[in-house]
């Protein structure tokens, strides 16, 4: 559950943002969520639940926009690989493939009151 | 109401911290490697294996991260070189700021080699650079075959992969092909090491390249610091 200091992190970045521009409330915080990144929606979700009590984040929305993996075959150029069944190895050529997305974990934008 | 746009790097912090360990490492001449697998791999059976065989050419001192206890540590220490447990209490994974408050106890410029033993776990660890410069991972072969398909992202990190109790093969029901494979589908560039630490089979194999790396780390680090 290392989704738990994920969150904490995101917290922390909305509230020194909340103190830069003299806010006392967070209303959104929209987050860019890799599908390679390591995390869970669900399990983010879940500690925002917990960890936004009691703070300046008390009653934000939280939104995740999920980010795709794209791959690209340091030969081939830009090249396919299957969520279900990830194989990081070019079709065509058999060498690796490099990701280009969907790693990514960021904070891309927060609502203040 | 406003909107403030961001585009911050969640990991920000961590990385951060992160760096700051990279300079401390570089500036003590010290190579530092993260192990990390499943729990009960054989991280520390490795680590034990390893030391005892480079003791006499380097200076060797661990940071062992588990949830609870100091058993890790003390199995190390046993072996005469330096070690200091990190309990994280409930939390999963090691991070930078964690290895930066262990150096309190450790001290990196009396070192040629740090070794962090992360704590067992397939997720959480790999999202958290540490400032190390190499990734280990310990396979084994009782874990099943499928274990690199469903935590990729681990596998596609590390630089190399030590697949440990090679001698319990013929009870595992899968096959060493079926195994290299799957690693090699989500990372065809990190080198595999069949290893049983119990039996001592491949050990001498994963020495000779875990030696070469460590000494290009420390020739690298030597020329950029003259």
């Amino acid at each position: 559950m290392h989704e738990m200091a994920i969150v904490q992190s995101v917290l922390d970045i909305a509230f020194s943002e909340a103190e830069k521009h003299s806010s006392r409330k967070v209303s959104k915080i929209k987050l860019r969520i890799g599908e390679l990144s390591g995390v869970v929606s669900d399990s983010i979700e879940f500690a925002f639940e917990v960890l936004r009590q009691g703070t300046l984040a008390e009653e934000a929305a939280l939104e995740i926009e999920p980010v795709p993996l794209r791959v690209v075959c340091r030969t081939c150029g830009p090249a396919e690989t299957l969520a279900g069944d990830l194989a990081l190895i070019c079709k065509n050529c058999g060498s690796g493939l490099e990701i280009v997305s969907g790693r990514e974990m960021k904070v891309e934008y927060i609502d203040l009151d | 109401m406003h909107q403030i746009s961001l585009e911050t790097d969640i990991m920000g912090a961590n990385e951060e911290a992160a760096a700051h360990n990279r300079e401390m490492f570089d500036s003590a001449g010290v190579a530092v490697v993260n192990f990390m697998s499943a729990p009960g791999a054989g991280k520390t059976s490795l680590l034990e294996k390893t030391i005892e065989a480079l003791k006499g050419e380097m200076r060797i001192g661990v940071i062992e991260g588990d949830l609870m206890t100091t058993i890790d540590a003390d199995r190390i220490a046993a072996l005469g070189v330096p070690a200091h447990q990190i309990t994280t209490g409930s939390v999963c994974h090691l991070d930078a700021k964690m290895i930066h408050n262990s150096l309190h106890n450790l001290d990196v410029r009396e070192l040629d080699l740090l070794i962090i033993e992360n704590v067992g776990n397939l997720v959480c660890p790999a999202e958290f650079n540490l400032g190390e410069d190499l990734r280990v991972m310990v396979y084994s072969t009782v874990e099943g075959a499928e274990k690199p398909k469903k935590y990729p992202v681990m596998f596609h990190m590390t630089d190399a992969v030590v697949l440990n109790k090679i001698d319990l093969l013929p009870y595992s029901g899968v096959s060493f092909e079926e195994l290299r494979d799957n690693v090699r589908d989500v990372n065809p560039d990190a080198p595999l090491f069949p290893v049983s630490c119990r039996t001592g089979e491949g050990i001498d194999e994963w020495i000779v390249w875990f030696r070469a790396r460590i000494g290009e780390i420390r020739r690298k680090a030597s020329a950029a610091a003259a």
